[in-house]
């Protein structure tokens, strides 16, 4: 295992009777960055997390978790790693404060389990049995309980799935807090807006197979390069000459706009040279940039909400 | 392993309290029985004290049998259920994805069948103190020995039932039509020997029928080894169930 590699993965195969849940999966997640697998609901991102978790039996593959074998080390990895499942429950009349004692004696850990409920905002909670707490202060119990034993390596299994925007939000900066304790976090989600603004690197996932992995801005960069520029203007002489700025594909109007499209963004500066030197008016200006949410659906064919 | 002592009882600890809380389940495996034979007790004790030689006859035996029996099945049954559930609502994986092992997870909850059964039959005992106030000698380490190992047969059966059961919601029906109806063809009731053949196949394949067999010789101050046949019987079908249990357990 090289350095700095905290989870290696490859050829890593999972059959179920009627479907091939994972072909031949290889990823490698780095020491200390939010790692996230990314695809629509289906495509193989909890049967993936999963074998490496140790919780499923892969049928072919290697996997090495923080150097041991998820199957055969799958007591040693447990105290090592923390876990978040996709849609776990705990007893409805479990409280709080009994869960995190719980896993703490199981853990052998002598964490501060309050100070965690504090960090987490959920400590006014922590009498409460678990059948009473919202959506996502379940979610905020689950990252406590995953982080209880000061784990190094965290999974988080579809996190923010049917919370709120708010919530969303809040639990993304909890997980950016995981990170800067020095963890390494591998998240799943089809989410393209969480994984843009959470993962240092991705890897797209589809029908079980990696299709890419990258930083998101570096997959964005490589597969969907286009930039779609709108200047509002009154001025009839505009299309005409923004379409001849170099690396300008296509300058069309479209009502009070200009709209021109681009391969790259090295075409903003002769963009505004042009309106500078030709002194066209302009009343507004707006870029648009590809996101993941592009990519996926360049590089599959299909959107991720499909 | 004082580490996995330590998640065992912490885990025990923990459904022994979440149980409590579920007030159904309070009152339907520990008050009820109790109360009913409170019942019972008050309208037919003083008739049976004046009939002892009836009461030992025909009552005494396979009426603490029959108890015995039934008390032991209704706690597998619930067990049966709990797993269900658990499984269902995916408490059983998030458990697993921790160092607790399977085997300490299943411990616990056969651990707190056993508090409750063992709180039920104290009470139900010394209520039955009180009411039948006939001194007879009862063989408590025999019967109770019987009525573990049988409970411990019956229960590699509920294990069974627990990992074939398709969802919770039939895992209290199945495991109702399955082991009831094997308490009365254990020969409580009517002599094995005397049924027809089918129903005296099924009944040696069951667990219950070397229970009674073996419950009541306990209670007949016969000693345990005599009964090697009921312990093979038992010990077999515990086997089987606990090795079809390990193969087919599911834990989501």
């Amino acid at each position: 295992m090289p350095a700095g590699s905290v989870i290696q993965v490859s050829g890593l195969t999972k059959r179920y009777p009627t479907v091939t849940a994972l072909s031949n999966v290889s990823v490698e997640v780095h020491d200390g960055e939010i790692f996230g697998l990314i695809g629509p609901n289906g495509a193989g991102k909890t049967t993936a997390m999963e074998c490496i978790e140790g919780l499923r039996v892969p049928d072919a593959g290697h996997i090495s978790v923080l150097g041991l074998d998820p199957i055969r080390d799958v007591c040693a990895l447990q105290r090592r790693i923390g876990v978040q499942l996709q849609e776990a429950q705990l007893q409805k009349r479990i409280k709080v404060r009994e869960a995190l004692s719980l896993w703490s004696a199981v853990y052998r850990t002598t964490a501060d389990g309050s100070q965690l409920l504090e960090q987490l905002g959920i400590a006014a909670k922590s009498n409460d049995w678990f059948m009473t707490l919202s959506g996502g202060q379940k979610q905020r119990l689950f990252i406590a309980l995953a982080l209880i034993h000061d784990p190094e390596l965290v999974f988080l299994d579809e996190l923010t799935t049917g919370l709120d925007p708010q919530a969303r939000r809040a639990i993304w900066d909890l997980v950016r807090g995981i990170q800067d304790r020095g963890k390494t976090v591998f998240l799943t989600t089809h989410l393209m807006e969480e994984a843009e603004r959470l993962c240092d690197r991705v890897a797209i996932i589809d029908h079980g197979r990696i299709v890419d992995v990258d930083s998101p801005e570096g997959l964005v960069r490589r597969h969907c390069p286009e930039r779609t520029i709108v200047i509002e203007t009154a001025d009839p002489r505009a299309t005409e000459l923004l379409g001849r700025v170099t690396g300008i594909d296509a300058a069309t109007r479209e009502e009070k706009a200009v709209v021109l499209r681009a391969r790259s963004v090295d075409v903003m500066t002769g963009v505004f040279r042009c309106l500078a030197d030709q002194q066209i008016p302009v009343t507004d200006f707006r870029t648009f940039v590809p996101t993941l949410e592009d990519v996926f659906l360049k590089l599959t064919g299909h959107s991720v909400r499909e | 392993m004082t580490f996995s002592a330590r998640g065992l009882l912490a885990l025990t600890w923990l459904e022994i309290k979440i149980f409590l809380r579920e007030p159904l389940g309070v009152i339907g495996s520990v008050f009820v029985p109790v109360f009913l034979f409170g019942v019972l007790s008050r309208m037919f004790g003083g008739r049976l004290t004046q009939t002892p030689e009836g009461y030992r006859g025909i009552v005494g035996p396979d009426l603490a049998v029959f108890a015995a029996l039934l008390i032991g099945i209704s706690a597998v049954l619930s067990l049966v259920t709990i797993i269900a559930i658990y499984r269902e609502s995916g408490i059983l994986k998030r458990l697993r994805a921790t160092p607790l092992r399977p085997l300490t997870i299943l411990s616990a909850h056969v651990l707190v069948k056993l508090v409750f059964t063992a709180i039920t039959l104290l009470l139900t005992l010394l209520l039955g103190r009180r009411y039948f106030a006939v001194d007879i000698p009862i063989p408590w380490v025999a019967f109770t020995a019987a009525t573990a190992v049988s409970t411990l047969s019956i229960l590699s059966l509920g294990f069974v039932l627990a990992s074939v059961a398709p969802t919770a919601r039939f895992a209290q029906p199945i495991g109702t039509i399955v082991l009831y109806p094997m308490v009365g063809i254990s020969g409580l009731f009517v002599p094995v020997h005397e049924m027809p053949a089918v129903l005296r196949l099924i009944a040696h394949l069951t667990p219950a029928t070397y229970a009674v067999s073996l419950m009541r010789g306990a209670w007949h101050h016969d000693s345990l080894l005599s009964h090697t046949g009921d312990l093979i019987g038992l010990a077999v079908i515990a086997a089987v169930g606990t090795l079809l249990a390990i193969k087919w357990f599911r834990w989501e």
